[in-house]
């Protein structure tokens, strides 16, 4: 492991209390709601907001009682932060300059950097004349130029459009994967998350709430944050066999175990009937319409009941179910896409 | 305002007339304002004018008052940027009484001023004595006292300017160079000292005009004395009780200047 920290931030009506490891080449993101101290965290990381107590080491170094600018970071802030009075250029050379380089040499560094994230040609530019996927990168190479052995990103996605978002996820996967010390970066976004990052650690009210693998994530939420985040829905129950119990209901689950369980199905998973379907070796239950939306080409229908779900379903199933809120309805989920695992 | 209808396809603001109780008193104001520089014009002896603008006197004090107002400026940004700095980026004790007291000279009419400085300054002022008896230095009625009194007067229209253009700044570019290394001294110097220039420039500005025109603290810390103190404001309070033409020139002359180097900087810095 290259970074060990546990970062505690007390504040008038706001604690933050995580423990965080990333390796070498690793990739870790803070995902959480706003306000749910991820920002905090990366700050304190970088030196920019005091601990009130844990460590913070790299490489067995520890980082803590150093200022920020004696720390061996890189950080790209959401908005980029360029100075709008340097070119492109000295923008990226600001950091090897601080730490002792040439005036020359420093700008060889910024050009080769500039190079590699493919704006040669703006190194002249100042920041106000760049649009926001190449100020991004720029601020990449800025943050890259001084060599750091921890690289910190704030929403580095945040600030971009739709489809300048797409383009730019991709090349920093691509600028991440080359990078070879740790990584963290924070983001409230869960796809940014999957695509970016190796390991997903996730913070509400500024404690960690779940962490793992993006796939691990995505498939066993552990709360209603993280469901709602990669789109399931999620129960808690307890477990005997292949059954969990789920409040009055019983579910039958794919994978047996016993004891404290969490079981999700994904909403397009739930099907919906009007009357009792029969002979099916389906979860059933009677269900009311509490809500319909557009949720891309299909609708989200929320459902009332024992359980409260979320099903997708065509538009022409809601027309031929004739569905509105306040219609009751039967609800129904394979046993084999109900999957259940310990809490 | 035409009392004509406008023609048709010009869009008129639809915010209304600017009500007469707004309108009257704005017009009363600027009137107030103008009127007096118009009288200097009409009043002024533009036959004889070449020849008394060459008069030696007033090409001295003229000479002087640029020299002292550039280098009571000088001073005050040297002292006055780092003293603005310290107001809006380090939180200490009393913060908010040392931003009351840099203020003071502001409101305190500058003879007062002038007085305060001769009791400090003075051959028998606190730090003057030492000062004439470690390094023989004597400031007051000396061309170094001219500087010293504008730049007392002068002083907080800078560190005000400046520390609201610092306060106005984005603090958390400073942050960003700290995190590439920067040490404070060199964000302060690569970074903030950049980004709030406009202000700097424009408080420099103002503390140059207010230096030019200073009287009060100047005829009572640094005295009247052609060649060496007498400023032309001096010059100009002097000659109205002898010569009021004289008085005129040189009051068209300090308005010509003020207004020239005025605009010139206006242009370059102060407008986007």
């Amino acid at each position: 492991m290259t970074l060990r920290a546990r970062l505690v931030v007390d504040r008038p009506a706001f604690a933050l209390d995580i423990t965080l490891e990333a390796a070498a080449g690793e990739v870790v993101a803070l995902l959480g709601p706003n306000g749910a101290g991820k920002t905090t965290a990366l700050r304190a990381l970088a030196g920019l907001t005091g601990l009130s107590g844990g460590h913070i080491t790299l490489d067995g170094r520890p980082l803590h009682h150093l200022a920020a600018e004696q720390r061996p970071i890189g950080m790209v802030f959401q908005d980029y932060l360029l100075f709008p009075h340097l070119s492109a250029l000295d923008n990226v050379a600001f950091g090897p300059r601080c730490r002792g380089a040439s005036k020359a040499a420093a700008r060889r560094v910024a050009a080769e950097l500039l190079e590699r994230v493919g704006l040669a040609a703006h190194a002249a530019a100042r920041p106000g004349a760049l649009s926001g996927g190449q100020a991004q990168r720029v601020a990449l190479a800025r943050a890259l130029a001084v060599r750091p052995r921890l690289l910190l990103l704030d929403e580095p996605l945040a600030a971009l459009d739709a489809h300048t978002r797409l383009e730019v996820r991709s090349q920093l996967r691509r600028h991440l994967a080359g990078f070879g010390g740790a990584t963290v970066l924070v983001t409230h976004d869960p796809l940014d998350a999957m695509v970016l990052a190796d390991r997903l650690v996730v913070i509400e009210d500024g404690a960690i709430v779940q962490e793992g693998s993006p796939a691990d994530v995505a498939r066993r939420p552990r709360t209603a944050y993280v469901a709602r985040l990669v789109g399931l829905n999620l129960y808690q129950g307890r477990a005997e066999g292949h059954r969990v119990k789920v409040g009055e209901l019983l579910l039958t689950a794919a994978e047996r175990l016993d004891g404290p369980a969490f079981v999700a199905f994904s909403p397009a998973a739930l099907a919906l009937y009007r009357s009792r379907p029969d002979g099916s070796p389906r979860n059933l239950w009677q269900a009311t319409v509490d809500g319909i939306e557009r949720h891309g080409d299909n609708v989200r229908v929320h459902l009332d009941g024992p359980i409260a779900a979320f099903a997708d379903v065509t538009p022409a199933a809601v027309a031929d179910l004739d569905l509105s809120p306040g219609r009751p309805v039967w609800a129904g989920v394979k046993a084999a896409e109900t999957h259940a695992y310990p809490a | 305002m035409t009392p004509s209808s406008p023609p048709r396809g010009t869009a008129r603001p639809a915010v209304g007339r600017p009500p007469w109780v707004l309108v009257v008193p704005a017009v009363l104001g600027l009137a107030f304002l103008v009127l007096p520089l118009a009288g200097l014009l009409v009043r002024a002896p533009w036959a004889t004018l070449p020849e008394r603008l060459a008069e030696p006197q007033v090409l001295e004090a003229l000479r002087l008052s640029l020299v002292t107002a550039t280098v009571a400026t000088a001073v005050c940004l040297l002292l006055g940027v780092p003293l603005a700095w310290l107001l809006a980026r380090v939180s200490f004790p009393g913060r908010r009484l040392v931003r009351a007291l840099v203020t003071v000279p502001l409101v305190l009419p500058p003879v007062v001023g002038g007085v305060a400085l001769l009791l400090v300054l003075g051959r028998r002022g606190v730090a003057g004595q030492w000062l004439e008896s470690a390094f023989g230095v004597t400031l007051p009625f000396t061309t170094a006292g001219v500087v010293i009194a504008e730049a007392f007067v002068a002083m907080p229209f800078l560190v005000i300017s400046v520390e609201g253009a610092l306060r106005g700044a984005d603090q958390r570019f400073e942050e960003a160079a700290a995190t590439l290394g920067a040490s404070r001294w060199t964000v302060f110097r690569r970074v903030t000292l950049p980004l709030v220039m406009p202000g700097i420039v424009a408080g420099a500005v103002l503390c140059w005009a207010r230096a030019l025109g200073e009287f009060g603290a100047t005829i009572t810390f640094a005295g009247n004395f052609p060649g060496r103190t007498q400023t032309m404001p001096l010059a100009v309070y002097l000659a109205l009780e002898t010569e009021p033409e004289a008085a005129i020139v040189l009051s068209l002359v300090l308005l010509a200047v003020s207004v020239i180097i005025l605009a010139s900087l206006r242009d370059r810095w102060v407008s986007p």
